[in-house]
Order: C-alpha cells, then structure tokens, then sequence
C-alpha cells in the first residue's frame, strides 16, 4: 500500500514536471503601479497596452534588451529590460534579468572575433576562435587573408595563449603559435606559382572588455615563414578588431 | 588514602578539560545567529532557491536568410546575384552581419566589339564576394496596411569589409549601402538592400577604383 502511494506521488510529480515543460514560458507579476507594453523592441515604439500591479504576463521571447510578453487577454507586446527587472516571480521573489557584465568576461569559455590590420605593408583580415582551458590559457585558431601589391595570401594559425591577469578589464596576453600560409600570386602581374610554407609566430596584445559580450582587441605578432629558399622570411603583422565572448 | 588521592586528582583533571571545552561552546554560542526578533519566522522554510536568469527565455538576437537580386560589375555587365546572410542583433541600434555573394560576369564592351579577344576564362568571370559589416537601424518605425495590420520595419545603414573573388585575384572590399527590414511576423523579414562593393583592380589596364552596385530582396529568419 506505501509503495502504491509512492509510486502515485512520483508519478503525479512527473506529471507536474511535464505540464511546466509543456508551457515552459516564465511568468512574471507586475509589481510596479503598471507595466508598460510597446508595438515594437525599441524605444520610439509606442506604448499601446499597460499591464496593472499584480497582473500576469508570459514571458515569450527576448530580442536584445526588449522581451516579448503576453499578457492574460493574448495581447503581446514589448518590455525593456529595466521594467522587467521590477516585476517579481510567482513565489514573490525578484526575476534576474541581468545582463553579461565584466565577471563573465573572466569567466568566459569561448570567444571569437574579427580583426583588421597591417601584414608587412599588405592590407589583413582575420576572424579567429578561442576556447579557455583556464582562465589563463587559451587555445586559438584564426584564419586570416592578406590582400599584397603582388600576392594574395591566406594564413591558418593554431595557438597557445596565456593571459597572466584574466580579471583585468585591460588585460595583457601572450601568444606561441605555428600554422599554413598559401600564397597565391597575381595573375595580371606575376607568373610564379602558388606555394604553401609553414609558419611559427610569437606575439604580444590586449583585449579590453567593452561592454555586454564585447572586446577590443589589439595584438602585435612575428611570424617566420620557414621557406623552401635558402633564408626564412620575417614578417611583422599588426591587428586589432572586435570580439565577443560567451 | 590512595583512593582519596585518586579521586582528587581526577576531579582536577576533569575540570581542567572542562575549561577549554566550556570556552569553546562559548565561543560557537556568539558566532550563532540571534535566536529569535520579532518579525522573523521563528522556522526557515527550507526551499530550494531557484534564480529565475535569461536562461530560461529563449533568446532571438540571430537572423539567417537569403537573398536574390541584380549586381552590376563595372564594365563586365549586370546580372543575377544571389547569396546568404546572417546577422547578430547587439542592441535595438546595431547589429554585425555577414554575408557571401555570388554573380557571373558578362563580356566588356571592349572584348565584343574585338570579336573573339577574351580578358577572362568563364571561371574568371564568376564573382564571388563575402563580408562583414556593421548596420545602423537608423530609422526604425512601424508600417501599416490597411486598418487591421502594422509591420515592425527599420531603415538601416550599414558598411563593412570583405573580399572579392574576381578575375582570377583577390580584392580588399569595402561596401557601403542601405537596407530596410519588414518584420512580417516576430520573426521572419523581409529585407531590400542597395550596397555599392568597392575594391581597386588593375584588370584593364590603369589600377583604379570599382563601383559595383548590387541591389537585391532576401527573406530572413531569427533565431
């Protein structure tokens, strides 16, 4: 009989559990005089629906710093982040709609980016990738293009990063890395072929946490490209660009 | 007597721990919160708290589509031009974009009128462009059809850099243009862009700057 009722109040609780993963929207309670929907997510929207304290709304969808909610009648509209971090929960208590801040920067696990810059005078773009092991090494892969007077290039870097101070907003960090250049020269111009070479690099920079899940990014690196001729080549390459992290 | 003896010293002794044991229990006692003020529950429901985050709401700030329209490659002609997009929302303002296009090229003037001089192989003359940029929602309203309907729309600005595969090189590509977003439901668009792909090439001749003008219609997606 005890093992009957178990089974009826387990199988009750699952019952309840997929109800609330069924629904799945959170709600949240007015508490606030009103709570203010607008037609779009911005703020030239006009305010068309105002919800009263102790009214219910259906959190639907979140749009940058703009939720769509729907309240009891089915009218949806737009709420800014800051009138949503006055309402309360069910059970009272305050939701947390906070948003990243610095101590996700130091926290962060994967990071990407774009950067622009100087290639021995040739014009470069990079995106790369980055995944924290810890918060101070990183491993980084970047694909970059460079755009020369007389050759296109594209270089694949894998790297190994440490960043000595990770909870710095202006933090310093050091880069080893080895990768591929292919470099392809112009055909209006130059009559060579195409070549691939391995390249090793060891490079310095910063990243500065901007705001939200965004960096500035800036970074000197040396790259030796090991050649089939008889001397390596030596090249300086200047970057920055913008990151985000999550 | 010896008993005796015994006794007292094992009453010192005792006493003696005690004293230490005594201290300590003292000492735990202070660092034990007050017992009981008025205006607290005198027993602490022992819930689990549970933090309602951002997490639990599901999040739109991507947008993927496609798009087909017309591009114009200066002197190589205008013609179809189709490609992708994705772009990331990072406030109501602004948002970064990419994108990767596609176009073939017809003949110059020049190689037309020579009747049978090609300047390019037909792989040469397919253009394929990508890009990144950053868009500017600069006008952003609402537009109405009819009495019963209103759209969600915004005017943008947008540039950025990329490259551009032609003629058998690479080009450094800056665009800039303008694009206006009909959101037709809360999360699909429709999108008309006007973008002029500017790069240098010394394809005839003189190394100078090209205007390509591409103007195309996608639908897109958030996600």
């Amino acid at each position: 009989m005890r093992s009957l009722s178990l089974i009826m109040v387990l199988l009750s609780s699952l019952l309840c559990v997929a109800a609330q993963a069924a629904d799945g929207l959170f709600v949240a309670v007015v508490a606030e005089p009103y709570l203010e929907l607008r037609s779009g997510p911005g703020r030239g929207f006009p305010v068309f629906h105002v919800v009263d304290r102790g009214g219910e709304v259906e959190v639907v969808k979140r749009r940058t710093d703009w939720f769509l909610v729907r309240t009891a009648r089915g009218k949806e509209g737009w709420v800014q982040r800051d009138d949503m971090a006055k309402t309360l929960t069910r059970s009272g208590r305050q939701a947390v709609f906070a948003e990243p801040g610095p101590g996700d920067f130091s926290r962060r696990r994967w990071e990407g980016g774009l950067m622009g810059g100087d290639f021995e005078g040739a014009d470069v773009m990079s995106v790369y990738g980055a995944y924290a092991f810890t918060p101070n090494l990183f491993g980084e892969l970047s694909v970059s293009q460079v755009f020369g007077d007389f050759s296109d290039s594209w270089l694949g870097m894998a790297s190994l990063v440490a960043q000595p101070f990770p909870k710095w907003r202006l933090s310093p960090f050091f880069a080893l890395g080895t990768g591929l250049i292919y470099t392809d020269p112009k055909s209006t111009l130059v009559d060579e072929d195409d070549r691939t070479d391995q390249v090793g690099s060891a490079g310095a920079g910063v990243r500065w946490y901007l705001t939200r899940r965004f960096i500035l990014r800036a970074e000197y690196r040396r790259h030796v490209i090991f050649q089939n001729k008889d001397d390596n080549q030596e090249v300086d390459e200047w970057n920055a660009g913008v990151g985000f992290f999550f | 007597m010896e008993c005796r003896r015994r006794i007292f010293l094992l009453r010192w002794s005792c006493a003696l721990l005690l004293v230490p044991v005594l201290s300590a229990c003292s000492f735990m006692r202070a660092a034990e919160p007050e017992p009981y003020s008025a205006g607290e529950p005198v027993i602490e429901p022992e819930l689990e708290r549970r933090e309602i985050t951002e997490a639990y709401i599901d999040s739109e700030d991507f947008e993927v589509g496609a798009f087909i329209g017309v591009m114009n490659v200066e002197d190589f002609g205008t013609n179809l031009v189709y490609g992708a997009r994705a772009a990331y929302h990072i406030t109501e303002d602004f948002f970064a974009e990419a994108a990767v296009g596609r176009t073939d090229t017809d003949q110059t003037s020049f190689e037309d009128l020579s009747g049978g001089a090609r300047l390019l192989t037909d792989d040469e003359r397919q253009l394929t462009y990508y890009n990144v940029s950053l868009g500017w929602n600069v006008f952003p309203g609402e537009v109405f059809i009819g009495s019963d309907h209103a759209f969600n729309s915004a005017l943008y600005l947008i540039g950025g850099v990329g490259n551009t595969d032609f003629g058998g090189d690479n080009h450094f590509t800056v665009n800039v243009g303008a694009g206006y977003r009909l959101l037709l439901t809360d999360w699909v668009a429709l999108h008309i862009d006007m973008r002029d792909h500017i790069f240098e090439s010394d394809l005839l001749g003189d190394n100078e700057y090209k205007h390509n003008l591409e103007a195309h219609t996608g639908l897109t997606v958030f996600f």
